[in-house]
Parts: structure tokens; sequence; C-alpha cells
């Protein structure tokens, strides 16, 4: 099932009718674009990321054989083992170790094989990564450290194959937090995650990484970060959201736009620090927000977006800020479609914020 | 190993945990009812594959986030001692695991106090798609305890490994931790999405494994025929047991 954007030109081939993605901004590029899928952008990126820079270091839990998603195919056979290679299994020594490597001035690629095991490093991350070049009176940094983690529910991951925990970490000034939508959004975020000279975490929707096809330049691109995209203009209420739930939460606003709702749909892209203009511009325009993400509802990231918008746009709200997301569990394995924030429930809260 | 314990004895592994838990009363009902998600499975369907429990014969299951599982078994001797259980716990992770942090922690843990705690190291030679040699300075895992003694079974032995359950009850009874590791081999790759073959040749597999499938296919035959009878849990269920009744208000 292919998508059309509002020009009627057909873009993004998704292989399965349900998740299929589109990339609403066609941006003419110079050079050639090639039709790849997620995990062959990210490959890209690091690919061209250790090329250009001669001081990039990939490394992780089976990375060198290509890992266990394939994003670090070829890495090590073309760069070496000394630049691309496997660690033990031991989340926080991986962290800590590429925080030590970005100090010396490397750009250091951490991979976490899932963001489920992510927090062993928690610790390196928060207390260490993201306040480093402040305790120093930035002296020391570790700018050139970017961990990479796939993330979220795939249909049948479970508990700790499924998890969303971008929350945890937009808690904690002094790292970024990336997510991108599509392939050729990844490539250029991740690019610019990894040449950013702060510590960033990228979190990489498992779900699309052979599921979204879209045309991605061949050559080194980046994208802005803490830049917000409007990929889909409308009038009646503002969607927020990021990563994979942006493909469901676009059928909901095809289907909404039948019964005469006009649905503007915003990618965040970067979660902290979050492109607040964006937003606060779109919501003056419609009066309306819905946002939507996999993690459970109670202190996900969404709150926080709410809670910013009530702050600077209280008098314009026509309704209450609605939130469609997983719900208050531990990521379920046989419940996972009651638990995700499905495209109806979505559809169901527009309705029922436009009507309100 | 079952051979060497009670079921007064506390088993806790990781995510790999059928045999065990068939090994520790299980029915095969439980298993294939757990695997499809029904209500007869061990954990009412809400666990999976990597997450089947036995309280009754004191099998703590079941664990997804590997080594994790290594100072919880810490803690489950901990009370044995203080209970004065005459029992002791196996926690077994795999060579992988044995590179986690969380595991040192607790092996000194045990060894300061004493706690009748045997550390099993599953050494398949692979962790995910890592050869040992590629992962761990020492591959001598047994080793690995310094101050707590280890002792290297062949896996493939049931009778050595019998042997060395008993022996290490014994030890862990009067003298605390002492780290077991079986030397095994990996028949099938990691898990479903990994052909095992990647990272290794075919030959390497084929020299190793035997057939011995054949009579037991029937009974599993049977018991997955079962499973698939077997309801679903309620929608209700996605609710329960977050939290358990405590103080306060009721949501």
């Amino acid at each position: 099932m292919a998508l059309r954007n509002i020009m009627g030109k057909r873009v993004g081939i998704g292989l399965m009718g349900s998740r299929a993605l589109s990339t609403a901004t066609c941006d003419v590029e110079s050079g050639s674009a090639k039709s790849i899928n997620l995990y062959s952008a990210i490959n890209q990126a690091l690919h061209v990321a250790l090329e250009t820079d001669p001081r990039a270091f990939v490394f992780g839990e089976d990375v060198s054989f290509g890992g266990v998603f394939r994003c670090t195919t070829g890495l090590a056979d073309r760069f070496g083992k000394a630049r691309v290679f496997n660690t033990p299994l031991c989340e926080q020594g991986i962290v800590g170790f590429g925080i030590g490597l970005a100090a010396m001035g490397n750009r250091a690629i951490a991979e976490i094989q899932f963001a489920d095991y992510i927090y062993p490093a928690f610790d390196q991350i928060v207390n260490e990564a993201a306040k480093f070049r402040y305790r120093s009176g930035n002296q020391f940094n570790c700018g050139g450290l970017t961990i990479r983690a796939p993330y979220g529910a795939v249909g049948h991951g479970g508990h700790y194959h499924s998890q969303s925990p971008e929350a945890f970490f937009c808690h904690v000034p002094g790292i970024k937090v990336v997510i991108p939508r599509s392939p050729r959004q990844a490539k250029g975020l991740l690019l610019s995650c990894i040449r950013d000279p702060n510590p960033v975490v990228f979190f990489e929707p498992k779900w699309l990484y052979r599921l979204a096809v879209e045309e991605v330049p061949e050559h080194d691109y980046m994208l802005p970060l803490s830049e917000a995209e409007v990929i889909r203009q409308g009038s009646d209420i503002t969607l927020v959201g990021w990563g994979a739930q942006l493909s469901i939460m676009e059928q909901a606003c095809i289907e909404a736009e039948k019964d005469g709702i006009s649905c503007e749909l915003i990618d965040l892209k970067t979660l902290i620090p979050w492109d607040k203009e964006t937003v606060e511009a779109s919501v003056r325009k419609t009066g309306r927000v819905l946002i939507s993400h996999e993690a459970p509802v109670t202190g996900g990231f969404g709150a926080e977006i709410s809670a910013s918008i009530v702050e600077c746009c209280f008098l314009r709200l026509e309704a209450p800020v609605a939130r469609v997301c997983g719900l208050d569990t531990p990521f379920p394995l046989v419940f996972e479609p009651f638990y995700m924030p499905t495209k109806n429930k979505i559809l169901d809260a527009i309705k029922a914020t436009v009507n309100y | 190993m079952e051979a060497a314990l009670t079921k007064k004895d506390c088993i806790i592994t990781s995510y790999r945990d059928h045999c065990t838990f068939v090994a520790r009363g299980g029915t095969l009902l439980e298993v294939f009812a757990e695997l499809n998600g029904r209500q007869a499975g061990c954990s009412r369907g809400k666990g999976g594959s990597m997450h089947f429990y036995k309280k009754d014969s004191n099998f703590y299951g079941g664990h997804g986030i590997v080594g994790a599982q290594v100072p919880l078994g810490c803690g489950l001797a901990f009370a044995q001692k203080y209970c004065k259980d005459e029992a002791v716990t196996f926690a077994l992770y795999g060579d992988g695991a044995a590179n986690q942090g969380q595991l040192f922690e607790n092996l000194n843990i045990s060894a300061l106090w004493d706690l009748p705690a045997i550390l099993v190291c599953e050494n398949n030679h692979y962790g995910m798609g890592t050869a040992e040699w590629r992962a761990a300075k020492s591959p001598a895992y047994y080793k690995r305890g310094d101050y707590a003694p280890g002792l290297k079974v062949d896996e493939m032995d049931a009778l050595a490994v019998k042997q060395a359950c008993t022996f290490s009850k014994e030890h862990a009874l009067k003298n605390g931790p002492i780290i077991l590791e079986m030397d095994t081999y990996r028949y099938h790759g990691h898990s479903m999405s990994d052909p095992g073959s990647t990272y290794r040749t075919r030959d390497e597999i084929t020299g190793v494994r035997q057939d011995i499938e054949k009579e037991v296919r029937k009974e599993l035959d049977n018991a997955v025929a079962q499973a698939k009878e077997n309801p679903v849990p309620e929608s209700s269920q996605l609710f329960t047991d977050v939290y358990a009744k405590g103080l306060g208000v009721e949501l």
C-alpha cells in the first residue's frame, strides 16, 4: 500500500499495508537517491560517519557480523576491527567506555542491542555523560558519544524487546534524544547526532527496520536537530508524535479527513531539546492538540508536551490536550494489541477533541 | 542437576528456561500453553517463552535481562540461610552474561556473608552472535570467583553434572558460594531470529547434534494440541498483577 502526500505524489512504499510510511516533504536534492529500508539507511549513515572521520568508532554487542538488525553490516570489513568491534555483554561498561573514548575527542558510536537493555547504562548516561561538560566547567566533554538503540513494539517482542524508554532520558539536561520516523530521516538525523558536539541517545524504531522503504539520497547529508517538522498540514487539530507511531497517526488523520476533520501532523524528531516553537505555532492555528506515543501514558513524554502547551496556549485551547498512549502496564506479550495506541483509539480521540 | 537437588533448593535462570521448568516438575501443557499465551500456561499466559516460573518447586524463573537473575539468586540464598532451610540456590547464567558487572557485585556479597549460592555458568561458548574468545579475556569462568572456588564440569555428561551439583550443594551449605562452569554446546541459534550460522559453520553444528527426538515427539505433539485448545487469558488480565493491593487508594 503506497501513501500519497498532499500533492498527490506517491512517496514511500510500505511492504505491508498496516504500517506504510510517507515522508511528506520532498526536498529536491542534488545527487541520486535509492529506495532502501531503515536498517540500510542507518548502515549508510554509519559508513559515511566512519569514512569522513578517521576517529569514529562503532562498537557494541554483535556489531561485527552486522548486528542483530543488520545495521552494522560491512563496517568491520571495510574499516577494520580496530574501529568496529564487539564488546562483551555489559551495557554499563559499553557506555562508560564510550564516554571515555569520546572524552578523548573521538566519535564513539555505541550500540545497545535493544533499548530494553539500556538500564544498566542509565547511571553512566545520566550521571556521567550528561554532566561531564557542565561539572568540569567545559574543560572536558563527551560530545562525540552517540548511543544507538532499537526501540518500540514489533508485534511479538513482549516485555523486553518492545519498550519505549525515551521518557527516562528526556528528564536529563545535558543529553539529546532523537527518534527518526523513516529511512531518509534516519540517515540525516543519525549523521547529525554523530557530529553534534553533545552526547545523544538515538532510538531507532525497530518495527520499521525492514518495513519502511523510502528514497534515500546516496550522498552525505544531515538533518537539523531540535527542529520539528510539519509532515501534514491541517487546520482543526494538531497531532504530535515521533518514530513509528507517526505512521499510525497518519492513518488516523486520513480517516478523520473523510469526516471533514483537517489534521496537522508534526514529527518532533528531537525530544530534548524539543522544538516548542513549531508545536506552539501549530496549536495557535488549530486550537487543539493530541499527542501519541507507545510508551505508557503516565510520565511519558506526552505529559511534558501537554504541560508546556497548556502553559503557553491556555487561552487558545478549545479542548483539553489529548494523549493516546500505551497503557500503564508492563509491555505485555499476548495483550499487545490492546496495549498499543492504535489508529482507532487515535481517531476516537481526534473526534472527541474536535467535538468537545 | 535435579537428581542432586530437592524441591526445597531454589533454581533461578535466564530466559532459556523451558527445560529447567520441566525438570522442576512443570508439565508440557503448561509449557506450550505459555508459549501460545494461553491461560493454562505456567505464568497464566502473561509471561511467554522467557518467563516460566513454578513457585511450588522453588523455580524462580525465567529472566529476559541476562545477568539480572544472579543478584536475585544471591538474595534467595540469603533468605534460605536466614531461615535455616538447609537448602541452596542455583543461579544459572550464560557465558555472555558472565561479563555483567552485577554478577561480580553479588559474588562478593555472597562470599562476604557465606551465602549458600551456587553460580552456574552454562558455557555454550557463544553470547548471541559473539564467540567467547571475543568477549572474555578469561574464558575460564569457573576461575573468575577468585576468592570463591570453582569447578569445571562437562555438561554433556549427566552423571558428572549430578556429582558436581551434589558436591556444590554440600560445599555451599558449609562454606558459601561456589562457581560451576558447565561446558556445553549450542545446538540451535540464539533465538528464532538467529539461524546460528552467520557466526559459525554448519559442519560444526551437525557434528554435535544427536537424534534423540523421535520418541519424545509424540508426547510433545499431544501437549501442543491441548495447548492450542486452551483459551487465551481474559482481556481484563492485561491490568492485573501490575501492583498488589496495598495501602492507599485503589485505582
